[in-house]
Order: structure tokens, then C-alpha cells, then sequence
């Protein structure tokens, strides 16, 4: 396959070497197990952590005349993911099979699509963190199904197979080679995981395995001709994904440096060591034999099956972050961060609505995910629910509480103490605005201090200490505003 | 008392429905054959309790007024289905000890239409094979012979030896490149293979998954039409099932082939093909015409790369589908010093000669830098082979042909020499490959005294007009040899 890499990288993400600079080229194969409860091809359950081999049917297992029956739920998922990517969805595909052969693959082939994927071309935007919006290209969506687990740590001599995976439906979304830095592979592959988890295509949860990428990683001079490529296998977290990157590029510089070349090879991240190491050289590559899949037919797809789901489509991330920016007056960085995930953006939604969107973004940004970080949640566990969260605000707009004992009901409300009207009706936290009660304060205070009184009117800064006093005898419950107005007036500032 | 192994299917249900004697009877006296006649080596598993207690709640259900389509009939089932409990070999070492816990479509509808089976037959192994001599467990004897022990043909051999012999009123087959056409000439029984995707191939161990299809093997062509329609029909467990209903096909068999147009494709003959065999099927040809049917000369000019094009995909098909088979989770296991060695050895050991000798082209030409040269371009040939077909339906119906290259040969003579033995499905390979269906009909002796048979090929899904046409086939030759019982 010839790639073209026409783009060329900011100067600040060149990597400087002995001999000059040289610039990173990087293409990613993320595989997403489909979010269903069946297998791609078996009725049998999918469901995580089960007991070994209890999740297995006889076509899972490989049994003389047993024969795949595709799912087309999870073919509905990879079109909708498709869509979601902004991609061409081939109307016309085909299921091939990949042979070799592995204790955990009882088959002896795997299923995938080959030459005919479900979804072809598309593209999503993508914000490195620091860095300016990058459009990445994405060349094609495929459906495969996966592999048992071999596990060689449970007895020195033998290997034990656990077939729960096997069969279980994967996309494997292949990237162009758009990425010229860590810090893109690895907002590329942050973005992928919003777009399904918005979609519910797939739950993106990296650590369990159900998200990881394949990284193909090259290093040439900027703008030059494109080097040799290793592909670094099953990268499971963002930050694993930038170490194999940086370890990577810094191999390749060193070795090309040296007057050496680079062979492509497929190699593992260590993530212990932080390095990769050689898994299998190009002349050990396996010679998979592909050939269509006689047991299943071509899919075909209607326009009509192509054209509910679009209809379906929920609104994507960055679309969302969009809207946020326009529709509430938002900064660009903080509708990113309220639209990470489908619910942050919808729990954002419920407290705008009706309010002063900011107000309520930094009521979110600040108070409620600084508490949520502290007691170590997030936002599903969050003990306050956006329309509670709103009626705080509520009561800071119609002046019944002001910011600052809001931010103490906040922390009663956090602890479960109940709403925000019950907590300032218990804790009798309403806002004086009876300006007579007021001038009363403002009275006592000036009486009780006729050395400052006289001090203020050299050092207008000493109005500070006043208004504080007026504070403490209302009990933070006298409105601010007036209790300033009427401290400068009594003493004439 | 008449000989109960010597009536039809037909008539057995008739008899039973008539009270003339029950299942346990005639289910005894298939057994009393089938013990009598170990010499053919047709059976490679019996199951003669499992048959008498079938029989035994069969005249039950009959009593009760629960009648299947089959209720009561001894059969016999080739060892490629997969059956519930009892052992399932596809002939081979490698899967000599594999009893499944689940049941093949196709023997799952027959036993819901009130079938006995009387156990598993031999074959080919894995069905590879045109004599019935690839099996783990021996070749199987024709019941015919010429002074010495005769191959059934292959690779249903031991469906057409059992049916021949009277040791089962019928039995299953399968056919991938005319493994129950050829065998069905080679011993005088009828047997169709009908349109892919008319029988469900799930349960059945799989060869190559695109030509391979189930069909019967049994005395008569009314007798083929009553198995078919109870093996036939929609499963959604196979994705290449037809979802179609199944047609009266047992009423289509007596019907006249007045203005049939017949088609006799010139292609059909090969360099050293008896004379016989040419004057049979001309025999055949004026019998349809004697029967008010139009003869139209046709033209299949792919024809002869039927047989090259069939050893490129079914192997490359085989290959892949025997991948399974790697001592892992079932099946013989032979350990060796790593993993690589494990699988050498069990399929070295597991597998017959001719299963290596197919695994091995079919994974040649699916091999990087061979794969466009051979399978690509076989699958391109294969689909003009189709539009011959196509082509040949705007003037005929049916197309009529002889069945095999030669009547049965005998035993050892071809098996070192396996392009000749892959010359026998040179006529029936090509209704594989477009998926057709195509029945044999036994039509006459040749010289030496054994069955020739005669083939009709039909259009997709049109199994009534081959019904049809074979019946009046049948009709015409009047073919009520049997074999001299010398087995027994």
C-alpha cells in the first residue's frame, strides 16, 4: 500500500537528532470490541470477567459442521460508527477469512473483511492537547471477530485457552498515516473513543481491553520521503501510547543516525521497561491465505437500513463542543471538556438551560468537578444531580444566597445534607436585603469603631475591614452590595 | 411373508399404514441384512439398539396417530452427519473417537419425521474421493460385481452400497463433486443432489463449503423425492440456506414430460469413454423423445474446465475448513516436542493420504503470489461455467447427460492414480459448481452385466421438473436388476 504523507509536521514536534531534524509519521489500527451482548457470529454472551470458557458456543469452539451466522446488530454498530466517522459506508461487503494457526483460535482462521470493508473513507477533527485543531483521515472500518486468550503464567509447561473472546466482535478502524506526533496519535485515538462512546457503539474502556490500538510508527527527515515502518501491537492507554511512540521515534532516529537501516517488524510495548521490543521480523510474517468466507454471504445493505440508522445518529462530540461554543458563549477549552462524554455534556445541558450558561459552566468546572476529583468519583456517582446543582445557581440569580454561601451550601449538598433550598431554609442562610436591618449593622459597626471610622477617612482601603465586620454581625447573610453602598455613604468615601 | 428388505421406501410407509407389519418387524429385518452383509463394510458405526428402540416408539407414535413422513423407515445416515450421542467419524482417524452432543439439521428433520436409523455409513474420508477407498475404516465393496470385489464409487459409497444391497430402505449422502450421482450409477440406485442451499449444511462436517450439499441415495426416484422432502428446508443456522418451502416433489415424479424441452449438451463426452455409455445416453435421449418430450441440442463450452477449476476451489475450500482439526479440543491428539510439532503430528497421523494430498493444493493456491493465477481465476471460470447453464436455459428445461465416465472398476485400480480417479466426476462436477440440482437414474446394464446411470440436471430451485424427468426416465428403462447376493 502506498501512503501518502503530503502534510508535514509543526516545527515544534520535529525531533532533533545528531544529523538534523526529522519528523514522525504515525498511523493507527484500533481495534473496538462492538458493544453487544452476542458474538459476531454465535448467539453466545459477551459479558467481561466471566469464568474461563464459560461464554462459548459450539461455532465458537470450532466444532466439525458448526457455521457463523453474522449478527447483524453488530453490523448496525460498525455502520453507525461509520457514520460517526464521517465515513462512506460500502453498501457492499464481504466476510474473508484469515488463516493460521493458534491454540486460541479453534478454528484455525479468523473471520474478517478484507478486501470489501463495511465503512471505507472518512475523517474526524482532532485538538492535541496545546496544539491546533488536525483533520485525520480514516481509511476504512472493518468488521473482525477476535481471538481466544492464551495464558502461559498458570503452569510452567502447558498453556491454558480461555475462548470467552473468541468470536466477539471487534471494528478495527485503520487511520492514515495523518499523525506527525504522540501527542495526535494520542488525541486521535481519545477523540475515536468519545465518537463510539457518544454513538454506544462501543464503551471504549481501554483498560479492559475493549479499545486498544495497533501504532505504526516511522521517522524522515520533514517533508522528506517516507521511512520504514514497525507497527507496535495492542497499545491499551493513552499514555502507553505516546511512551511506545516516543520510544520508537528516539530507536529509529538512533539507528538511522548510525548509517543503519530500519526493518519492518511487528514489535511489543513493554510497559514495565517504557521500551518495544522485536515480536516478529517481516520474513516470519504469516502467510494468511485469504479467501472469501464460503459459509457466509456478502452483506448487502439498503439504503433505507443506512438511511434509520443516520436518523438515529446522536450529535457527536466535537459538533457538540461547537454548538456549546455558540449556543451557551462557552470557551472553546471548556466545551471540550463538558462534552468529553455524553453525559458530562448532557448534565452541562440541564443546568444551562434557563440560567446563565456560564455561571453554570464554572459552577461545573470549578466547584463540582474539583469535588468529584477530591472524593475520587465522577460524574455517573455524582451525589449532586444537575437539577439540584441548578437550583443553587438558581438562588445565587434571585439574590436569595450570595456566591460565597452558595459555595458552603454547595458543600453541604455534596456531603448529602439535602437541596439547596432545604439546607439555607434549615441553616437560615437567606440573604439579608431588608435595608433597614442593614443600615442597623452598618450603625453598630461605626459606633463600636470610632478610631477606624476616623482612620477610613484618610485610608479609603480601610472600608474593607467595615464591610467584613457588617458581614460577621449578619452572619455572612447581609447582601454585599448594599452593606458597601451604605458603609461609603454613612462615612463619606 | 414378503421380504421386507426388498420393497421400496414407498411401500414400506404403505405397508405400515396399511398394518401389513410394523416398524420393529421391518426395522429387524434391515438389521438381519445389514449383520449379514459385513463383508460390503458399509457401516462404519451400527446402531441397532438405537434403531429397534426408534422402531419401537415409532409404532407407538403410529398407534397414538402421530405419523411422520418417514415414520418408521430403517435409514441409514453417512458418517459426515453429525448425530447427538453416537459417534461421528467423517471416516477419519482424526475424528474416529468424536461424539457430538448436537444433531445435523438435516438428520434432525428426518428424525422428527419419524425416521430409524439403523446407524452411520462409511464414505470417503472427510468425502474426498471418487471409490469410497480414502476411509480410515476400509473401502467399501459394491454389491455388484464381475468376478472381483468392485468399488461403490465415491464418496457416499457406503449410502449407495447399503441402499443397492437392501440393507436400509434409503439413506443420506452428500455431494460436492458428484459424490451421490456417481455412486447412485456406480450400483444401480437413484440419487439426487439437489439445488445449493436446499439443505441445511449445518451439522454436516464441512469439505468445501460452497459445493458441498446434502441430498439421498434410494431405490427409486418416487423414493428420493420422499427423503428430499423431509431433509430439505429452511435452516437459519446455515447463512447459505435457501429460505423456500419445499414442493410436493413425491407428486411431481409420475407427472408427463409432455413438451419438456430436454437439453443434450455435445461437451458431455470424454476421450476413452465406453461406447456403451455414448448408446445409453442416446438410449436415453429417444426414450425422453418416445415420452413427448423436445430434444435440443445445447452447448456448455466451459464444460471442460469443470474438473480443473472444481480441484482448485474445493481443495482451497478443504483446506481452510479443515484447519479446525488440530488435536487442541477434540479429536486425536498426538503430542510432540512443541506446538508446531503437536500439529504436524496429529495431522499427519489423524489425516489419510488423499485429505493431505487436498489440504496441500488447497493451500497452495490460496498461497501469496499463486492466489490470482489459481483460485481467482477459478473463481472467474466458475462463474462462466454458471452462465453456460444460463445460457442453455432459453431453449431447455432439463438438460440430460450420462452420469459417470464408466461403470464401476474394481478395487485398487485407480487409487494410486488420482487424476484418473478425479476423471469420474467429470460430468457431475459442473452441476456442483453452479449449484444445480442433478439426479441419477439407473438405466441399463452394460456387457459386463453392472448399472450405468443417466443424469438430469435442472434449473436452480426447479427440483419438480427434474422429479419429473427422472421419473419418466425410470419409466422408460424399466431397471429392476439387483445385484446377486453373494455377501451373504
Amino acid at each position: 500500500m502506498t501512503f501518502i504523507a503530503p502534510r508535514v509536521a509543526d516545527k515544534k514536534d520535529w525531533l532533533s537528532g545528531e544529523t538534523g531534524d526529522w519528523e514522525l509519521i504515525i498511523g493507527l489500527e484500533v481495534h473496538a470490541q462492538v458493544a453487544s451482548k452476542a458474538k459476531l457470529f454465535s448467539g453466545a454472551p459477551t459479558e467481561f470477567g466471566a469464568e474461563p470458557n464459560t461464554q462459548v458456543s459450539l461455532v465458537d469452539a470450532g466444532l466439525p459442521g458448526m457455521l457463523p451466522v453474522v449478527n447483524e446488530f453488530c453490523v448496525e454498530q460498525a455502520v453507525r460508527t461509520g457514520l460517526g466517522l464521517n465515513a462512506q459506508i460500502n453498501k457492499f461487503s464481504r466476510f474473508d477469512r484469515k488463516n493460521y494457526f493458534y491454540v486460541d483460535l479453534p478454528q484455525g482462521y479468523q473471520i474478517s473483511q478484507f478486501e470489501f470493508p463495511v465503512v471505507g473513507e472518512g475523517e474526524i477533527e482532532i485538538t492535541p492537547e496545546g496544539g491546533e485543531p488536525v483533520s485525520v483521515g480514516i481509511e476504512r472500518l472493518h468488521l473482525e471477530q477476535d481471538a481466544g486468550k492464551s495464558i502461559h503464567d498458570l503452569s510452567p509447561d502447558e498453556t491454558y485457552v480461555d475462548l470467552n473472546r473468541s468470536g466477539v466482535a471487534l471494528m478495527e478502524i485503520v487511520s492514515k498515516p495523518d499523525m506527525r506526533s504522540a501527542a495526535e496519535a494520542s488525541a486521535y485515538v481519545d477523540a475515536l473513543r468519545q465518537i463510539v462512546r457518544a454513538l454506544g457503539t462501543c464503551d471504549g474502556d481501554m483498560e479492559k481491553g475493549n479499545l486498544r490500538a495497533d501504532v505504526n510508527v516511522s521517522v524522515r527527515r520533514p517533508g522528506g520521503e517516507l521511512g520504514t515502518r514497525c507497527e507496535i501491537k495492542n497499545v491499551n492507554s493513552l499514555r502507553f501510547i505516546r511512551q511506545a511512540i516516543h520510544y520508537e521515534a528516539r530507536r529509529h532516529i538512533e539507528i538511522l543516525e548510525a548509517g543503519g537501516s530500519i526493518d519492518q517488524e511487528t514489535r511489543l510495548f513493554d510497559n514495565v521497561k517504557g521500551e518495544t521490543r522485536t515480536m516478529r521480523s517481516k520474513e516470519d510474517a504469516h502467510d494468511y491465505r485469504y479467501f472469501p468466507d464460503p459459509d457466509l454471504l456478502p452483506l448487502e445493505l439498503t439504503d433505507d437500513f443506512i438511511a434509520k440508522i443516520k436518523a438515529d445518529l446522536p450529535e457527536l462530540p466535537e459538533a457538540r463542543k461547537a454548538r456549546f461554543v455558540e449556543q451557551y458563549g462557552v470557551p472553546a477549552y471548556d466545551a471540550g471538556v463538558l462534552t468529553a462524554d455524553k453525559a458530562t455534556g448532557d448534565y452541562f445541558e440541564a443546568v444551562a438551560t434557563g440560567r446563565d450558561a456560564k455561571i453554570a459552566s464554572n459552577w461545573m468546572m470549578g466547584e463540582l468537578f474539583g469535588a468529584l476529583n477530591n472524593a475520587e468519583t465522577d460524574l455517573a456517582d455524582s451525589p449532586i444531580s444537575a437539577d439540584a446543582l441548578g437550583g443553587l445557581i438558581d438562588r445565587i440569580a434571585d439574590k436569595t444566597i450570595s456566591g460565597k454561601i452558595a459555595k458552603d451550601v454547595f458543600g453541604k449538598m455534596f456531603a448529602g445534607e439535602g437541596t439547596a433550598d432545604e439546607i439555607i431554609e434549615r441553616d437560615g442562610l437567606k440573604q439579608v436585603t431588608d435595608m433597614g436591618a442593614i443600615e442597623g449593622f452598618v450603625d453598630e459597626v461605626i459606633a463600636a469603631n470610632p478610631d477606624q471610622v476616623e482612620k477610613a477617612k484618610q485610608n479609603p482601603k480601610l472600608l474593607g475591614f467595615f464591610v467584613g465586620q457588617v458581614m460577621k454581625k449578619s452572619q455572612g447573610k447581609a447582601n454585599p452590595q448594599a452593606v458597601n453602598e451604605l458603609l461609603r455613604q454613612k462615612l463619606g468615601l | 411373508m414378503t421380504d421386507l428388505t426388498k420393497i421400496t421406501l414407498a411401500g414400506a410407509l404403505d405397508g405400515l399404514t396399511a398394518g401389513d407389519f410394523s416398524s420393529v418387524e421391518l426395522t429387524d429385518a434391515h438389521i438381519e441384512a445389514c449383520e449379514a452383509a459385513s463383508g460390503l463394510n458399509a457401516f462404519i458405526t451400527p446402531t441397532f439398539d438405537l434403531a429397534r428402540d426408534q422402531a419401537k416408539a415409532s409404532d407407538e407414535r403410529r398407534a397414538s396417530g402421530t405419523v411422520g413422513k418417514l415414520e418408521g423407515a430403517p435409514l441409514g445416515m453417512k458418517d459426515l452427519f453429525c448425530t447427538e450421542g453416537v459417534k461421528s467419524t467423517a471416516a477419519s482417524k482424526i475424528l474416529g473417537d468424536f461424539t457430538p452432543t448436537y444433531e445435523s439439521t438435516v438428520s434432525a428433520n428426518m428424525k422428527a419425521d419419524g425416521m430409524v436409523m439403523l446407524g452411520k455409513l462409511n464414505l470417503d474420508q472427510f468425502a474426498m474421493g471418487s471409490a469410497n477407498e480414502t476411509s480410515f475404516y476400509g473401502p467399501v465393496i459394491n454389491p455388484w460385481r464381475n468376478g472381483e470385489d468392485l468399488v461403490p464409487g465415491g464418496s457416499s459409497g457406503g449410502s449407495a452400497s447399503a441402499v443397492a444391497a437392501g440393507l436400509c430402505l434409503g439413506a443420506t449422502a452428500t455431494d460436492t463433486g458428484g459424490s451421490i450421482r456417481q455412486p447412485a450409477s456406480f450400483t444401480g440406485t437413484v440419487g439426487i443432489k439437489p439445488t445449493y442451499g436446499r439443505c441445511s449444511r449445518y451439522g454436516i462436517v464441512a469439505f468445501a463449503s460452497s459445493l458441498d450439499q446434502a441430498g439421498p441415495i434410494a431405490k427409486t426416484v418416487e423414493d428420493a423425492a420422499i427423503l428430499l422432502e423431509s431433509m430439505a428446508g429452511y435452516d437459519p443456522k446455515d447463512s447459505t440456506s435457501l429460505n423456500e418451502t419445499v414442493p410436493d416433489w413425491r407428486g411431481a415424479c409420475g407427472q408427463s414430460v409432455k413438451g419438456l424441452r430436454v437439453g443434450v449438451p455435445k461437451e458431455y463426452t470424454i476421450d476413452g469413454m465406453p461406447s456403451e455409455i455414448e448408446a445409453l445416453w442416446q438410449q436415453g435421449v429417444d426414450w425422453m423423445r418416445d415420452a413427448g418430450a423436445e430434444i435440443v441440442e445445447v452447448s456448455l463450452p466451459h464444460t471442460k474446465y469443470a474438473l480443473p477449476v472444481y480441484y482448485v476451489v474445493a481443495p482451497a475450500e478443504a483446506s481452510s475448513n479443515l484447519a479446525r482439526y488440530d488435536g487442541m479440543r477434540y479429536g486425536l491428539r498426538v503430542d510432540g516436542e512443541n506446538l508446531a510439532d503437536t500439529y504436524e503430528r496429529t495431522r499427519t497421523e489423524g489425516f489419510g493420504d488423499e485429505v493431505r494430498r487436498r489440504i496441500m493444493i488447497g493451500t497452495y493456491v490460496l498461497s501469496a503470489g499463486y492466489y490470482d493465477a489459481y483460485y481467482l481465476r477459478a473463481q472467474k471460470v466458475r462463474t462462466k461455467i454458471a452462465d453456460d447453464f444460463r445460457n442453455a436455459w432459453d431453449s431447455c428445461d432439463v438438460l440430460l447427460t450420462p452420469t459417470a465416465p464408466s461403470a464401476a472398476f474394481p478395487v485398487g485400480r485407480k487409487i494410486n492414480d488420482p487424476v484418473q480417479m478425479y476423471l469420474n466426476d467429470v460430468f457431475t462436477v459442473t452441476a456442483n459448481l453452479a449449484g444445480l440440482p442433478g439426479i441419477s437414474v439407473p438405466a441399463a446394464l452394460d456387457g459386463n452385466g453392472l448399472p450405468l446411470g443417466l443424469q438430469v440436471i435442472g434449473k436452480a430451485l426447479d427440483e419438480s421438473t427434474v422429479f419429473k424427468a427422472a421419473g419418466a426416465l425410470e419409466k422408460a428403462a424399466g431397471f429392476t436388476a439387483k445385484p446377486e447376493k453373494w455377501w451373504a
